[in-house]
């Protein structure tokens, strides 16, 4: 069923999902947030536009398989894990660099923390629109 | 502080990803294979660490137990994660010839990883929700290798068993809420010294109960096993194969700890109810298997009744008891796995795993027959073969306690093990077949030959090696069953006050 109303909401809708989810996966670390929330409100606005056009039309939007993106999550997650082997800790004990560091300041902080995060946002975004591709394919 | 426990976690992790993404090529299926004998090499070096030093720890992040996971390998734990990775590396080879292309580009190999993933995640963890999430993993993952293809049998049985597995993850999830309202902490380790605390013990038991359940269906205990002869006989053998190698042997293992570290107060209670269930499990298995007529059908049911006897070594709860039912567990894996492989390749060869439906097997393929008797006599447990040692021990076991009815049992059980055999030997291996067909190894491609004889070949030794030299097996399980009555080294070690 076409509605003129949501194609056109839709627009508007799926690009402000996608920065919000972006939104609150960094803001995570500290506050309500993070990767597993990210990855479904990104996930929320590829499945607002499969309901607004088509599965393929959504799948050409998305230009990879979401499965790929699914278990590349998994493996940046694994990696951002291994990450502290190198100096000597234990498995995924977080490491953190902080850019531009000015004394007293923190910077920009960039840890192996955001970068699992990362990896689960991947994990849950891939792993939703794989289920709902598959699922309204059928219909 | 070591990385060793960790390493068999991440490389099936790794392995899974990079050959999902390489499905399409055949790249994917040796990218399995690498990784496999990678898992094998780092399971070694654990194994030969805790050898060495005793218990070994890693805490992950850096978070001190109780509060952090807590990865944990001892002597059992060591060598089921040795025993998963031989047994997935022989899976691995063998789905070589026998998974279709079709079914690696679903995501076979990624999966199958995923497996070996949860399993040997499930044997290092050292924090009883952990255990759970292991659960968790494997239960997916072998849902999804139990469906994959999607035929309506498989459908069926997968649906049969993600029913009853959720059941016990429910009653598991259950009993880890109980215990941590009583006790405050999951960790494995800390809860051996909290639950000394605890005075309402009749709670503790109810709590125990709930995860003799648990783990009961897990381990396909009487009477909770209706899901394992309803869904192990419909996917790809090599499937059936390390499900029958080690995923009931996960919620054994998932018993043995439990009911060592945590549930050691009420032992007159809640081992003698283990006792009993496990005698009937063994009698009601193997009632099952002489009542059946198909190759995987007889030894599905196999394995119901063989779990009866680790079980039974458990409840004994004797230094002698355990210590048969750690030799049980791993001679067990290993001549199950190989049993499958045997029937996969019946089925390849002549047609079919329907007992009436094939033959012939021992005029055409003698090799296969002969190695068809070595896990079979092993299973039964004749001399000298692995499975004498393990039955044996638990039989002596039983004797030394005076239990003479649940001695006589299982050794009948042994003698009806040896009928089902017979009886796979006389429809399937003496007899002509009925077709007329003449089922012959040569008539598989040479790749074909070697990717499924490999791993029957390898096992089969192993088998063999276990039986006529069972002196450092023998001696590695009674200190395995030694270190698990008295847990003070795993508990200091983990909770890191160490001497």
């Amino acid at each position: 069923m076409q509605s003129l109303i949501l194609t056109t909401a839709t627009r508007l809708l799926v690009a402000l999902l996608l920065v919000f989810s972006v939104y609150a996966l960094l803001r995570g670390h500290n506050l309500p947030g993070g990767g597993f929330i990210g990855g479904l409100i990104g996930a929320t606005a590829f499945i607002l536009y499969t309901i607004a056009t088509s599965v393929r039309e959504a799948q050409a939007a998305l230009r990879v398989d979401p499965a790929n993106v699914a278990m590349l999550g998994v493996g940046v997650a694994g990696l951002a894990g291994l990450a502290s082997g190198f100096v000597n800790e234990p498995f995924l004990t977080g490491q953190w660099l902080f850019l531009f560091a000015e004394d007293g300041g923190k910077g920009l902080p960039l840890s192996t923390v955001l970068m699992f995060d990362i990896g689960v946002y991947m994990a849950v975004f891939g792993g939703i629109l794989t289920l709902v591709f598959a699922l309204e394919q059928e219909i | 502080m070591s990385w060793l426990p960790v390493y068999p976690l991440i490389i099936p992790v790794m392995t899974a990803v990079l050959s999902y993404l390489f499905r399409n090529s055949p790249a994917g299926r040796w990218i399995s294979v690498v990784g496999t004998v990678a898992l094998l090499l780092a399971s070694s070096m654990l194994m030969s660490e805790v050898l060495e030093e005793g218990v070994v720890v890693a805490q992950m992040s850096n978070w001190a137990a109780p509060f952090g996971i807590t990865l944990a390998a001892d002597l059992l734990g060591g060598v089921m994660v040795v025993i998963t990775a031989i047994t997935g590396l022989a899976t691995v080879i063998y789905s070589l010839s026998e998974i279709p292309a079709r079914l690696e580009r679903l995501g076979f190999h990624a999966l199958l990883q995923t497996l070996l993933f949860g399993v040997c995640g499930a044997f290092l963890t050292g924090d009883l929700f952990n255990l759970y999430v292991w659960f968790e993993v494997m239960l997916i993952s072998s849902f999804g290798l139990l469906v994959l293809g999607g035929s309506r049998e498989q459908l069926d049985g997968g649906i049969k068993y993600v029913t009853l597995n959720l059941v016990s993850t429910i009653m598991f999830l259950s009993g880890i809420a109980l215990l941590y309202g009583v006790t405050g902490t999951l960790n494995m380790a800390d809860l051996h010294l909290a639950v000394r605390e605890v005075e309402d013990t009749g709670l503790l038991t109810t709590i125990a109960i709930m995860f003799l359940v648990a783990f009961g269906v897990k381990a396909a205990l009487f009477p909770l096993f209706f899901w394992l002869p309803a869904s192990y006989h419909t996917p790809p053998v090599a499937v059936s194969a390390i499900f029958a190698g080690l995923l009931t042997k996960v919620g054994v293992y998932a018993l043995i700890r439990t009911f060592t570290l945590i549930f050691d107060q009420d032992v007159g209670y809640t081992h003698t109810i283990m006792l009993w269930m496990a005698v009937i499990t063994m009698v009601t298995g193997v009632l099952g298997a002489a009542a059946m007529n198909d190759f995987r059908r007889i030894l599905s049911f196999h394995i119901i009744s063989q779990i009866g006897y680790m079980v039974l070594g458990l409840a004994l709860y004797t230094p002698l008891g355990l210590m048969g039912a750690v030799f049980y567990l791993v001679h067990h894996i290993i001549v199950k796995a190989n049993l499958f492989f045997v029937a996969g390749v019946a089925k390849r060869i002549a047609g079919s795993t329907d007992l009436s439906r094939i033959g012939g097997l021992y005029a055409h393929a003698p090799l296969l027959a002969f190695l068809f008797l070595i896990p079979a006599f092993s299973l039964a447990g004749f001399p000298p073969l692995s499975g004498f040692w393990a039955k044996y021990v638990v039989v002596k076991a039983a004797l030394d306690l005076e239990m003479w009815v649940v001695a006589a049992l299982s050794l009948a059980v042994g003698l009806l093990t040896i009928f089902s055999m017979t009886k796979i030997w006389g429809a399937a291996f003496w007899p002509d077949h009925p077709d007329g067909i003449k089922p012959r190894l040569s008539s598989l491609p040479i790749g074909d030959r070697v990717a499924l004889m490999l791993p029957i070949v390898a096992l089969a030794a192993l088998t063999c090696i276990i039986g006529l030299f069972p002196e450092p097996f023998v001696q590695f399980a009674e200190r395995a069953a030694q270190q698990l009555l008295d847990p003070t080294d795993y508990v200091t070690t983990v909770l890191g006050v160490r001497p």
